[in-house]
């Protein structure tokens, strides 16, 4: 197969330095994101997939420290660009999308013009091309009777309608790439739907590759053909979609699985990880899910797990891969 | 059933006015709960799911008398509770209880663990002595250390917190228990934690729950019964088997194929009805059935006529112009 | 070559040993102590600290030990300067400077606990009750508060202090009448939010009536913005009362406050300097102080920097 390769992240570590400590967000994950391709990147709180992302767009306060060995997007080395060289960049080639449009929406324009003036500061486009532009994208996520919503201050939309616009200023500038993060989180279930599938539509219209952020495996499930999952800042383990919800080997994905209601009508007791969300504040050396994992081994306190691949796609990091270490079989299975 | 329901709200509607209350000018009415009526019976965990906005929380509340309802009447165990006033309401108090939503706003950041589960315990006539002895029981029975008691509550995570909420409810010993949205706020993994919690509480102490959720798979998961709302109306109200397998309103169908299945193929395999358009301003709700401006099967009688909550069989009550006539 | 870790790396780690690493680590804080431990950090608001309670301290004892009293004149030594004998000097009447600024800060340091106390209880009530039992009640209240910001308050101060004379009692009493307001707004505005906080229902389920939620839930949860307003309240109504007695119209003779005292250090300005100099150094350097406490509380109460 000839993907081209869009995105490539190698070992990027993003460290808080605050007054109590250092807060290790991203302990060295390295993914990559195929064109027309979208992967899905799921966790819970303190997991570190938002601010990954946010560390590779370089939205993150000065006291963040990033590193990585190697970044490359669309063949751009971007691993020592400066801060507005990635801005510049990203702004035109990688959309965004938040979990909360009206913290990204200025509440005293309306949508039209601010869409406008974002398209005539960064394209540097006419007024006449701008207002064209607008409605067209208006458009293109089925915002309807654009001409009236145009004018309308973000307020006075629905939080479904303001997460269109923000798709909408997302792919203005017909990125390759748009991150979602968390964009149907704050949603109702059936708003959320009609989000899943304007996004979807969008990649089959436009060719773009999406980054979606969330805690939501069902999200997940119908949206991506490629699942990363992060815990503790680490990625624990990562494959196709169907290698990852029909054969996890990582008990922390076992656990995620499990602890939503797996059939349909099964009122059997649901089996949750024990214990609490891991400290990111100076955290032990082991494996970062060690705490509440229900097979944790002596080793798995002295170092981190390195990778394992189990196919092309599909990796790994857990001790229990290892040759010494017993046998534990994921008794989920397919649903 | 023969037994009297524990719960019986008969036509409860709820209104709020909502603008400026000197001027009186640009006052307006919002009906978060129109002419509700539901039974709810000693050990059976009700669960209520609906978008926000749908009313499902003032409901909630109201059944617990924190609201006072505009009209209709709410019985408990068959007692006229419907316009007690917090006095007469006094002791029936410790008999309902309640489960927040939000962990971190639901305890008060200034009080200690022990002070916040006891808070209940205050008009009761227990001892110090045995209250604390009280205390460290709830804390046990909720899976927390003893230890913690003289804690506050930002140093506990979120799945911690709604355990000491819990054990806070569970103080003055309640029968009836509303669950706010108790698990939306916290972690996946930590959801599951909570949940089988409260079922093994009660399967232990044999409590009744009214369980309000947006997430149909839990609360399919952990209910007997479920009713459906949208807009401030019960729309459907079914055994939960029944309801999910033979969900008969358009909304209830809309919703449930709107949950994503954590399964790529069943994903894939679905059919999602796709609902166009949002929630109306509950200010200004549609004539007729309140759904019928976003439903896919509406006809012209849906404008004219509100249509009647029917039982069609089995306990399933379904209001919609195109079933059971 | 990695060394092949041996078997007993791959034993299960036994349950009890688990159990023993959950434990909370961190020490327990309450929301005043984490307060203090924040507020200690500040170095000007801890040196504000410092200033006036040993401000304080010498207000009260300092005169115990003093030879002189506040109102003997010396005939003999009629606006001396600083000496080892007269610290700061000795006034137009010939009495000690020194003790006269001592029982100066009194006066003043009582005038701004006691107004910003009383503010404090005033404002905390008329806020609270407005905030909480909302709706027309509110309005009204605060339509009064309102028409009480709009009038200019030195006028009716004056006006106030014409009538009832020029002592300690009206001082205080015309402090108290217009400052409470700002006290009043904001515990007003903390309550109104706060009420909406699931844990009030909580509390109503528990059992609490209207007064218990409001004295155990909602006052003390808005204590943090109070005491900032009020750690404010204090230098200002020390310089009111410093204004005032400037003015002529505050403390009589022979009491001295550190404003009449500047008041009478006018007259002397060009031949005796420092009789200016002490008690306007007294009234800065307080001023300076409490503000400095006031900025670290500040910082130190704001929920936004907690953690």
């Amino acid at each position: 197969m000839s993907t081209k390769r869009l995105l490539e992240i190698d070992n990027l570590t993003t460290t808080f330095h605050i007054h109590v400590g250092q807060v290790q967000a991203v302990r060295g994950i390295s993914l990559h994101v195929d064109q027309g391709e979208a992967v899905g990147i799921v966790g819970e709180s303190g997991s570190g997939k938002s601010v990954s992302m946010l560390s590779l767009m370089r939205l993150l306060p000065d006291y963040a420290r990033i590193s990585a060995d190697r970044i490359l997007f669309e063949g751009q080395d971007l691993t020592h660009a400066s801060v507005d060289q990635v801005r510049r960049l990203s702004g035109d080639r990688i959309g965004m999308v938040f979990q909360d449009p009206m913290t990204s929406l200025n509440p005293l324009m309306t949508i039209g013009r601010q869409m406008q003036e974002t398209l005539r500061v960064h394209r540097k486009m006419s007024r006449a091309d701008a207002a064209r532009r607008v409605r067209e994208l208006l458009g293109l996520v089925d915002i309807p009777d654009p001409d009236s919503r145009q004018k309308q201050y973000p307020h006075e939309l629905s939080g479904g309608m303001r997460q269109r616009v923000m798709i909408g200023m997302a792919i203005a500038s017909n990125p390759s790439l748009v991150i979602a993060d968390e964009p149907t989180t704050a949603l109702d279930v059936t708003i959320q739907a009609q989000i899943l599938a304007l996004l979807k539509g969008l990649m089959d219209k436009i060719g773009t590759s999406i980054i979606l952020i969330t805690h939501d495996l069902g999200v997940i499930a119908g949206m991506c053909s490629r699942v990363v999952v992060m815990y503790g800042g680490c990625i624990v383990e990562e494959g196709l979609s169907r290698e990852i919800f029909y054969t996890p080997r990582h008990p922390y994905t076992w656990g995620l699985l499990r602890s939503v209601p797996r059939k349909e009508g099964d009122h059997a007791p649901l089996i949750p990880i024990q214990g609490t969300p891991p400290d990111l504040i100076n955290p032990p050396p082991g494996c970062p899910f060690e705490p509440r994992c229900p097979h944790a081994m002596r080793i798995c306190r002295t170092a981190m797990p390195g990778v394992t691949r189990l196919s092309d796609t599909h990796r790994l990091r857990c001790y229990l891969m290892d040759e010494g270490a017993p046998r534990v079989a994921w008794e989920g299975g397919r649903a | 059933m023969t037994a009297q329901p524990l719960i019986r709200a008969d036509r409860v509607s709820m209104q709020f006015t909502v603008g400026s209350s000197i001027t009186r000018a640009r006052r307006r009415v919002l009906t978060a709960v129109d002419q509700v009526s539901l039974d709810i019976h000693r050990g059976e965990t009700f669960g209520l799911v609906g978008e926000s906005g749908c009313g499902k929380t003032t409901l909630g509340r109201l059944l617990v008398r924190l609201y006072r309802p505009t009209s209709g009447t709410i019985l408990y165990d068959g007692q006229d509770i419907t316009s007690l006033t917090p006095q007469q309401m006094m002791p029936l108090r410790r008999k309902m209880q309640m489960i927040f939503q939000d962990p971190y706003a639901s305890l008060d950041p200034r009080m200690t663990v022990s002070t916040i589960i006891a808070e209940p315990l205050r008009r009761t006539d227990m001892d110090r002595a045995r209250v604390d002895a009280r205390v460290r029981e709830l804390l046990t029975l909720v899976g927390l250390d003893e230890n913690h008691a003289r804690r506050y509550p930002h140093e506990f995570s979120g799945g911690q917190r709604q355990r000491i909420g819990i054990a806070r409810a569970l103080a003055a010993g309640p029968e009836f228990i509303v669950c706010d949205e108790p698990i939306s706020a916290l972690d996946v993994s930590i959801q599951a934690q909570v949940v089988n919690m409260l079922e093994e509480l009660q399967q232990r102490l044999g409590f009744t729950y009214l369980f309000v959720s947006h997430d149909l798979s839990m609360v399919r998961h952990i209910s007997h019964r479920v009713g459906v709302m949208y807009l401030g109306h019960m729309v459907e109200m079914a055994p939960v088997d029944e309801l999910f397998t033979h969900m008969a309103h358009p909304y209830t169908q809309a919703l449930m194929s709107a949950v994503p299945i954590a399964d790529p193929d069943a994903s894939a395999a679905s059919q999602r009805i796709i609902l166009q358009g949002d929630v109306p301003n509950p200010m200004a709700p549609p004539s007729g059935c309140p759904f019928r401006t976003r439903c896919p099967v509406v006809m012209p009688v849906c404008a004219d006529q509100k249509p009647a909550l029917l039982d069609i069989g089995g306990g399933h009550w379904v209001a919609c112009h195109r079933v059971g006539t | 070559m990695q060394a092949q870790p041996d078997a007993a790396a791959y034993e299960f780690i036994p349950e009890a040993e688990r159990k023993a690493a959950e434990q909370l680590s961190r020490p327990s804080l309450s929301y005043w102590q984490d307060a203090w431990r924040r507020l200690k950090k500040d170095k000007l608001a801890m040196l504000g600290l410092a200033f006036v309670a040993l401000m304080g301290l010498m207000a009260i004892f300092g005169p115990l030990f003093s030879p002189y009293a506040y109102d003997y004149s010396d005939f003999s030594a009629i606006s001396q300067g600083p000496s080892a004998k007269h610290w700061f000097g000795t006034d137009a009447l010939g009495r000690d400077l020194f003790v006269r600024i001592l029982y100066g800060a009194r006066i003043s340091l009582a005038i701004g606990l006691v107004s910003a106390l009383v503010n404090m209880i005033i404002g905390v009530v008329y806020g609270g009750v407005a905030g909480f039992v909302g709706g027309r009640t509110d309005n009204i209240m605060m339509r009064i508060v309102d028409i009480l910001i709009a009038l200019p308050s030195l006028l009716y101060i004056v006006i106030l202090m014409m009538f009832m004379g020029s002592n300690i009692r009206s001082i205080l009493i015309a402090l108290c009448i217009s400052s409470w307001v700002g006290t009043a707004r904001i515990t007003r505005s903390q309550v109104v939010s706060l009420k909406q906080q699931e844990y009030v229902l909580s509390a109503r389920l528990a059992g609490a009536s209207n007064w218990e939620i409001l004295i155990r839930h909602l006052l003390p949860n808005s204590m943090g913005p109070v005491i900032v307003s009020v750690t404010f309240l204090i230098p200002s109504a020390i310089f009111s009362e410093a204004f005032l007695s400037f003015l002529g119209i505050g403390i009589q003779k022979p009491m001295a406050s550190w404003g009449s005292l500047a008041n009478d250090a006018i007259e002397t300005l060009r031949s005796a300097p420092y009789q200016m100099f002490f008690p306007v150094a007294a009234i800065s350097l307080t001023m300076f102080s409490l503000n400095f406490i006031g900025d670290g509380l500040r910082d130190a109460l704001d929920p936004r920097l907690r953690k």
